[in-house]
């Protein structure tokens, strides 16, 4: 029998909040009181390193760092703080870092209780087997009432919180009951370290030195170098070159993996493809008879078209999808032509925010102007000669005369939000054609409303609608359910005569009317006047339904005294230059990039 | 031997600051005859005839005194153009007569309007009566150059008060006009707070088609975006800016194109004041590109010859036909296209052709 002593002293675990909740405040903490970040190093939220995130305050991608902590019973732990992304695009992330570990932390604002996110993901901890260990965060705050909220969590997850640590990890307070609450509290890891391999991948990057990254947690077995490796579901196999652990701010090399270990291996892997999140790494010499469950494909929900908004830029584009492809396997990208945008990307997306993030990246990251169409979910269309076609992109929508039905894809949604607002909640799900499952009492003052919604009215702007009438007290969730049939339209924009197949979009029929007159209407805002009268219409099937005109510009020049200075009259015209430069022409209509991006935020309040 | 250069001098000094205008100058009566001497000081550096000088402002009349010592230090080419502006509030007969013996040789005179009315919110100093005077007494001391400025856009104005405005000028000897829409700067009074009957641009574009249409009426010809003449009596020296030639520029504020070069002097009058030589700052080392040219010649209703405006061929398709003449190998912009002169050039010069 091999010595498994090694494995008392080790705690994987994860942290569960909601955005805004003190996650990343809290990690900051652990990581100060156990000193594995030299105070010289410390930045606010460092397991959140993209700009984007620390901006946003969310976590994107799943993380991990490894802790060496001395508790008050005198021994050395070893903690491995695997950091969860707080988003339901990252779902499935979420749910593979927590097989990683035995325990969670579940950090409640004590002012504002629990939230859907949270709600969910706590669930998900429960369902993989997860000690999870209430924290009551912002205990600071004046409005926080940490006994009320200990008292929903007992009420609706069900799990006793009495004892949970009443924390401020903004001030620093009460951090050391955090800590022993893990030592004490989150179960010591299990497994044989002489087993076949086993090791689940959490997270992977690509580092241009070292190739891929590979996150993993030891389940059974031990890797280290020089080891052949297969992984399970793609079948790939590696040597490995490199294995170690995880510092808050670099990697460290180490001899080899154990059963109940975190760490990484490096391996000469080229592609992020082929180290799949979910994925079991087991040896191809004494391979593990069967994988660990639960693995399963990521496919993109939401589709957009990325183009350069300067045409010469679209080899630039592609290396930078590439780029982000290495570090995100969950985007995906073909090429694809428009005739208004000419040569650009179909894009997936898992969801409305992972787009956003993308899109964002590239152009800060690559520094590359893009248009995005608005974006569409796959439809399934029957046709009248028996196939069945999958559709991402508007453009390809059929005929109207091929189609026998079409199907659009359904989601269970769960909103959670204080009982006063359940009306202006079912008001916005009514008008996005949600239909009333039913809705739960979480304690006196909140309630769980659950809805299924076509997933093609929350992609656009269904987050911000719903906490702009909560004011921002509600929160969401989803899940698919699959297809079902609807009557859909493909509703087309013509500018000045000329249709922008950019701009078309699927909607369903009732909404077709309302969604023809808002777009015109947010056109005529965001395309500036031009040197010609421009008409904008709308049409369904050929039939104009909604129509708005641009009047012609009729100045735009400077005359004034202006003494000899030439070299701002220069600039000013420059900067006008440039600016035409990125207006995309159709036909002799320019258009601004705005006007993309602004006919997606349609949403009245 | 290359065609001379032209010669600004920037006359930094007014009674009043209006509260539209950015250009630099101060109030202080003391300085000028230091500044006087500082220009002459600056002139004999430069051995090389000019053949056009303009004195801009600020208010250049309030000089009057020292310009024949200024003009004295330039070496004047034979026939040289020599505009001064002079301001209705504080020129006199015999502040004209001065400008006459000192050379100078055109007047461009403050007017702005002759609306009492319009003058006062402008915050001008003076009102119509004076700016009619000051273009007759010009007349009757022997300039046979007057240029009149007239503003479009300012608050209150009207259709039938800008007609007869201009109509009223037209009547007066001069033989050039200049109209300028009121713009606001950010740092004036009336950036800062704009006058609640501002024009919007649709209105300005009422008024600038309508001063355009009545120059033409009474024999004004359009040679630039803002200026109109009788014929032979376009403004020289406005001119070389527009065709993208050289010119220095003297004093506080005043920009120069020289010897490949754009720079400007500092707005600080006691610096100028102070220094042996003025101090400036090279705003463009390389001036002169072709984006340049093109933006600054196609002000002009000259317009272009065909080596400038063949890389912008194919992008005129995306113009109204009426907004361009393409004729004699020439590309123009037509009284139709002006009031859109940037939306049109900054389009061309985005779709040009490289070659």
């Amino acid at each position: 029998m091999a010595d498994t002593s090694y494995l008392s002293k080790i705690r994987n675990f994860c942290i569960i909040a909601h955005i805004d909740h003190g996650k990343s405040t809290l990690a900051d903490r652990i990581l100060e009181q156990t000193q594995t970040v030299a105070l010289r190093d410390m930045e606010e939220q460092l397991l959140d390193n993209m700009d984007i995130e620390r901006e946003r305050g969310i976590t994107i991608k799943a993380r991990a760092v490894r802790l060496k902590y001395h508790a008050d019973d005198g021994e050395d732990y070893i903690f491995n703080l695997i950091d969860t992304p707080g988003h339901v695009d990252f779902n499935y992330e979420v749910s593979r870092s927590l097989v990683a570990c035995e325990g969670a932390l579940l950090i409640v604002d004590a002012s504002q209780g629990i939230e859907a996110q949270t709600l969910a993901n706590t669930y998900l901890a429960v369902e993989n087997d997860l000690e999870v260990v209430p924290v009551i965060n912002k205990i600071d705050l004046p409005s926080a009432h940490p006994e009320q909220v200990k008292e929903e969590i007992e009420n609706v997850i069900g799990i006793p919180a009495e004892d949970a640590p009443e924390i401020s990890a903004k001030m620093g307070i009460n951090i050391h009951a955090v800590m022993e609450a893990v030592v004490k509290s989150i179960p010591a890891p299990k497994g044989d370290p002489e087993a076949p391999l086993k090791a689940l991948i959490f997270d992977s990057y690509y580092d241009s030195y070292k190739g891929v990254i590979t996150y993993i947690r030891v389940k059974e077995g031990s890797v280290k170098p020089g080891d052949r490796i297969r992984m399970m579901a793609t079948g790939a196999e590696f040597s490995v070159v490199e294995t170690g652990v995880m510092g808050a701010t670099e990697l460290v090399p180490c001899s080899g993996l154990k059963a109940g270990e975190v760490g990484y291996i490096a391996a000469s892997i080229k592609s992020i493809g082929e180290t799949k999140v979910g994925d079991t790494v087991t040896s191809a010499e004494n391979p593990a008879a069967e994988a660990l469950p639960g693995y399963r494909e990521v496919n993109p929900m939401v589709f957009s078209g990325i183009y350069p908004a300067d045409g010469a830029k679209y080899v630039d584009l592609r290396d930078a999808l590439e780029k982000l492809q290495l570090n995100d396997a969950s985007l995906s990208f073909e090429p694809e032509t428009s005739v208004a945008l000419g040569f650009g990307f179909r894009c997936g997306f898992l969801g409305l925010l992972h787009m956003e993030i993308i899109q964002e990246r590239i152009e800060r990251e690559y520094n590359l102007d893009i248009i995005t169409t608005a974006p569409s979910v796959v439809y399934k269309i029957e046709l009248t000669d028996g196939s069945v076609k999958m559709i991402d992109n508007p453009t390809n929508y059929p005929d109207p005369s091929e189609i026998a039905q079409a199907y659009e894809p359904m989601v269970n949604a769960h909103v959670y939000a204080p009982s006063e607002y359940v009306g202006n909640i079912m008001e916005l799900c009514q008008n996005r054609r949600g239909v009333f499952r039913d809705m739960k009492y979480i304690d006196e003052a909140r309630v769980d409303l659950h809805y299924e919604l076509p997933l093609n009215e929350i992609v656009y702007d269904f987050f911000d609608a719903l906490k702009s009438r909560t004011r921002g007290y509600a929160s969401y969730d989803y899940e698919m359910m699959g297809f079902v049939p609807s009557k859909l339209v493909k509703l087309d924009i013509l500018l000045n005569g000329d249709v922008i197949d950019a701009l078309s979009f699927i909607v369903h029929n009732d909404k077709a009317y309302e969604r023809a007159r808002k777009m015109a209407e947010k056109l005529k805002e965001h395309i500036p006047r031009q040197m010609f009268e421009i008409p904008i219409q709308a049409a369904v099937g050929g039939k104009i339904i909604a129509r708005e005109t641009i009047k012609a510009l009729r100045k735009d020049v400077l005359a004034k005294c202006y003494g000899g200075d030439i070299t701002r009259k220069k600039k000013l015209l420059e900067k006008q230059k440039e600016g035409k430069k990125r207006m995309r022409a159709f036909g002799t209509v320019e258009v601004p990039q705005e006007a993309f991006m602004a006919v997606l935020k349609l949403d009245d309040e | 031997m290359s065609d001379p250069r032209g010669l600004y001098i920037h006359v930094p000094f007014c009674l009043r600051k209006c509260p539209y205008c950015d250009f630099y100058s101060v109030t202080e009566e003391a300085l000028r005859a230091d500044y006087a001497v500082a220009v002459v000081r600056n002139l004999h550096n430069y051995h090389e005839p000019f053949d056009t000088v303009y004195f801009g402002g600020g208010t250049p009349n309030l000089i009057a005194p020292y310009m024949a010592e200024i003009l004295s230090a330039v070496d004047i080419a034979p026939g040289a153009e020599v505009s001064s502006e002079c301001n209705p509030a504080s020129t006199t007969p015999e502040t004209l007569e001065l400008l006459r013996n000192a050379g100078v040789n055109r007047i461009s005179a403050g007017v702005q309007s002759l609306q009492d009315g319009e003058l006062k919110k402008l915050g001008r100093l003076h009102d119509a009566a004076q700016a009619v005077e000051l273009i007759n007494s010009a007349h009757s001391t022997g300039f046979n150059s007057i240029s009149a400025d007239v503003m479009l856009g300012i608050p209150g104005q009207t259709a039938a008060s800008l007609t007869d405005t201009i109509e009223r000028l037209a009547a007066l000897p001069i033989q050039h006009i200049s109209a300028y829409m009121l713009t606001l700067e950010p740092a004036t009074p009336f950036g800062k707070s704009p006058p609640s009957d501002m024009a919007d641009d649709d209105k300005m574009a009422d008024l600038y088609a309508l001063c355009q249409e009545l120059c033409k009426q009474h024999g004004f010809a359009q040679y630039e975006i803002s200026n109109f003449a009788r014929k032979g009596f376009q403004c020289r020296h406005n001119l070389k800016y527009w065709r993208d030639e050289e010119y220095l520029g003297i004093g506080p504020a005043a920009h120069s194109f020289y010897a490949g070069k754009r720079f400007a002097v500092p707005r600080d009058v006691r610096a100028f004041i102070s220094a042996d030589r003025q101090p400036v700052e090279v705003t463009d080392d390389s001036p002169g590109d072709y984006d340049e040219q093109v933006m600054m010649r196609m002000r002009l209703a000259e317009g272009i010859p065909e080596e400038l405006y063949r890389p912008l061929e194919k992008a005129l398709r995306l113009l109204p036909d009426d907004y361009y003449t393409l004729e004699n190998g020439r590309l123009a912009l037509t009284a139709n296209g002006f009031p859109v002169y940037n939306y049109i050039v900054s389009l061309l010069l985005a779709h040009k052709e490289e070659t």
